[in-house]
């Protein structure tokens, strides 16, 4: 079914397509925001940048009078040390699973940031401190706990595939697939369920909410896509993993770049990413289409049936 | 924009590659008949002494005690490394009073002056020498003072009383040395233990004398040697070790000086030291007779057996780390095992070579198992990072010192060969899986550090291949071989076998 392996993504699509130098601009989301806001692509409401010893002990100004944010390490990877306050009551922070933590919680882990303790290699880094996203309440009674954000792989401009990731209670909040988040693949084409897993198992209703997941189909997927696409442009990367959700004010928003994309989507829309993929690359000059030209591509090549529903033999309960 | 570009130069270097590798070890294998397997062979113990003196400038005569061909082992062959310096070698005398020595000479040299002498001893269990007992001393004034002669006195003759011959005379005596040691200590202040031992039989009629034995253990670098009681009884003799009285001699063990002489006389110098170096060579039994032969130095004689013995005893573990290097990148880009720390594994093997796999497995579950407790009392104490990871250095360190101590008291001394992990390494992969443990559950940890033990545990096996060791060791131009392997590894575009699990729902079934 022509799946992407580790060794060939390596090797043909991020060495081949992303030139190093461009990397920081995703690797690092301070500067993915700076660019984003240069070109228009609307990002999470910045409250502050957290970027040395004496400022953190000043970050109780920074967060006096924010009901809830998100704390970030501008170098992290995969999902490490972001740390979400849902609500803050009598000086207590309460995490997105409900636990209650003190300030100086928040501190040492803004010190763990700064040493760069969840950054690629250990390099110095520095903490950004985001308004939290309102989830489309459409989209958020799919989830439990966390933001269900939706991942679009972008291939030379032309939205290759994408999913939604829902977190659950397994996941601690996380919309990580290998930690336990359900995946949804969604049909570039029409933005509708193709297909879900969750720990490479197929699964039909999400394990926590109970929704129907082959019923999901992404509100204002024509934005989301012109966004993921604006996304590629504004980096040059050739091959980009771009994380959107849709904010119930702002509408799509961009969370963050990945220029090494993980291969669980493939999992999740049961599809191989190298048929598309080889599509893409018998394109001239990709670069030159309008974004409507390249998503009309995507729509054309790559729209997928929905699969059969998942017979009960097939679907794997998940301890909890 | 894509960036690649044509691969054919690639592909044409790691050809050359592989030819030059192939064709280099062939040449070897051919013109200097290195065979490709470890067959039949000998044991050698190549011997390097390296000797380190002060020069002031004045003529410089200077004799070093040297071996000869003795119980167990032949000579075959010696070399020295001393440019600038006359050399002879005088042989032993006839009645075996003095042994053979190799004597340096130079006119006026200045500083600090280094020299080597090496040897290689064919092991050969039916090789016998006699030796002549040395002619006793006549009878002469103990040393020391008078309560110390008489003390000595006093030991020697409760060992005469309750021994039979010789040996048992020298067995009871060193008893006697260690029982009373408020004897012992006061002779002690006169001279040392094992020249009482030589003068008190000497004094009681038995010939004896002070010898130096040499420990032959592969890859030793810096050794010296220790002394030990050599007693004749007829036309047999006996070693004694003047500490632990223990009897005889073990195999790997050569005697370096036996003629009661000093083992270098310096005369123009000082601050000289005697250092050994020692390797184990394995030699195919028709390449023993025509070893001088392959000493031709030649350029495309490739090999690091042209170096002197203290850097050949280094490289002989250097060579190893690309077969562990390459047990790794497989393991990685083929199976997609994961491992906490790229190359970590190979080090941990490294460590298993010199402790042995069982010993080496119990301490590094042992220092690793302790370090994340301490470690996760640490994280409480919000620390900086490079704080706490040099906390994590020094537990580690405390942490293998008490373990090399309480083993060493419980009587393993196996334990105490925990000292040669890598620490900084250890803690660093300790911290490593400490926070994989708050991220992603304990799950992970044991994922991740079984990973690395099982990669550590195959390098071992395969670092440790007689074969491996053999080829890596004799066929330099092995390393391009490996070097060409990890490039091809490195533009393998297939799958791993952990994906083809991971994406079984997904790839063809059989069949179609």
């Amino acid at each position: 079914m022509g799946i992407l392996g580790m060794n060939r993504r390596n090797i043909s699509y991020i060495s081949a397509y992303n030139p190093r130098y461009l990397m920081p601009l995703v690797d690092d989301k301070l500067k993915t925001k700076q660019l984003a806001l240069e070109h228009d692509v609307p990002v999470p409401e910045m409250i502050g940048v957290v970027d040395s010893q004496p400022a953190i002990k000043n970050v109780e100004l920074l967060l006096r009078g924010q009901k809830s944010f998100c704390i970030k390490p501008a170098k992290g990877s995969g999902g490490k040390g972001i740390l979400v306050i849902i609500r803050v009551e009598e000086g207590r922070y309460y995490r997105s699973n409900g636990q209650p933590i003190e300030l100086p919680d928040i501190q040492r882990h803004l010190s763990n940031i700064l040493a760069g303790l969840f950054s690629l290699g250990g390099a110095m880094d520095v903490a950004i401190v985001e308004g939290l996203i309102v989830v489309d309440p459409f989209l958020a009674e799919y989830s439990y706990e966390g933001v269900p954000d939706i991942r679009l792989i972008v291939f030379r401009g032309v939205p290759v595939m994408s999913m939604m990731r829902l977190s659950c209670a397994v996941s601690q909040g996380k919309a990580n697939l290998h930690q336990g988040a359900v995946g949804v693949g969604i049909d570039v084409g029409s933005g509708r369920a193709v297909n879900a897993v969750q720990r490479d198992h197929r699964v039909s209703h999400h394990p926590d909410t109970g929704c129907d997941l082959m019923r999901l189909a992404v509100p204002r997927w024509q934005e989301l896509l012109e966004l993921g696409c604006a996304c590629s442009d504004m980096t040059g990367l050739g091959y980009l993993g771009v994380d959107l959700v849709l904010d119930a004010n702002q509408g799509p928003v961009l969370l963050e770049l990945n220029a090494r994309p993980g291969l669980s989507i493939q999992i999740a829309n049961h599809a191989g990413l190298l048929p598309r993929l080889r599509e893409i690359e018998k394109l001239k000059n990709p670069a030159r289409m309008s974004v409507r030209q390249r998503i009309d591509f995507a729509r054309r090549h790559f729209s997928a049936e929905p699969l059969a529903p998942v017979a009960p033999s097939e679907i794997i309960p998940v301890s909890t | 924009m894509r960036l690649s570009k044509s691969r054919a130069p690639f592909y044409t270097f790691v050809a050359l590659l592989l030819i030059a590798g192939f064709g280099l070890a062939a040449y070897r294998h051919i013109a200097f008949d290195v065979p490709w397997l470890p067959g039949e062979k000998r044991q050698i113990w190549s011997i390097e002494a390296k000797i380190e003196y002060l020069a002031k400038g004045e003529p410089v005569k200077l004799s070093l005690a040297i071996p000869d061909t003795q119980m167990g082992f032949e000579r075959l062959g010696e070399h020295t490394a001393s440019p600038g310096y006359g050399l002879a070698f005088t042989d032993a005398a006839a009645d075996g009073s003095s042994g053979r020595r190799a004597e340096w000479s130079a006119r006026s040299v200045w500083g600090k002056q280094t020299l080597y002498y090496r040897v290689d001893m064919l092991v050969d269990p039916n090789q016998r020498v006699d030796l002549s007992s040395p002619s006793i001393a006549p009878p002469k004034m103990l040393q020391g003072d008078g309560p110390q002669v008489t003390a000595a006195l006093q030991l020697l003759e409760n060992a005469l009383a309750r021994s039979a011959d010789n040996f048992t005379l020298t067995r009871e005596l060193i008893r006697e040395f260690r029982t009373e040691a408020q004897s012992a200590q006061l002779l002690g202040q006169a001279q040392t233990r094992i020249d009482w031992l030589v003068d008190l039989l000497h004094h009681a009629g038995v010939p004896a004398r002070k010898v130096l034995l040499l420990n032959l253990e592969d890859g030793r670098r810096r050794q010296s040697l220790a002394p030990v009681l050599q007693v004749f009884e007829g036309d047999g003799y006996q070693l004694f070790d003047p500490a632990t009285g223990k009897q005889g001699r073990k195999p790997n063990q050569i005697l370096w000086e036996y003629h009661s002489a000093a083992l270098l006389d310096l005369i123009g110098g000082n601050q000289s030291t005697v250092h050994f170096s020692v390797i184990e060579q394995e030699v195919p039994v028709n390449q023993v007779i025509e070893r001088e032969s392959v000493r031709r130095s030649s350029l495309l004689d490739f090999s690091i057996h042209s170096l002197p013995l203290e850097e050949q005893a280094l490289f002989k573990g250097i060579l190893l780390i690309p077969v562990g290097v390459l047990v790794v990148v497989m393991l990685r880009i083929l199976v997609g095992l994961r491992t906490s720390g790229t190359f970590m594994p190979v080090l941990i093997a490294m460590a298993f070579i010199q402790t042995s796999l069982l010993t080496g497995v119990v301490g590094f579950l042992l220092i690793v198992g302790v370090g994340l407790m301490i470690r996760s009392y640490l994280s409480q104490l919000n620390l900086l990072l490079i704080a706490r990871i040099s906390a994590v250095i020094i537990s580690v360190i405390v942490l293998i010192a008490v373990f090399a101590v309480l083993a060493y008291q419980l009587g393993l001394s196996e334990g105490l060969k925990i000292t040669f992990f890598p620490m900084i390494i250890l803690s660093w992969t300790i911290e490593r899986m400490s926070i994989l443990w708050e991220e992603e559950g304990p799950k992970q940890v044991l994922v991740q550090g079984g990973g690395s033990l099982v990669v550590a545990m195959l390098a071992y096996v395969v670092m440790t291949n007689d074969i491996v060791r053999h080829l890596t060791f004799n066929f330099l131009s092995l390393q391009l071989i490996f070097m060409a392997l990890v490039l091809m590894l490195g533009s393998y575009k297939g799958y791993r076998l952990s994906e083809i699990r991971r994406f079984k729902e997904l790839l063809p079934k059989d069949g179609n």
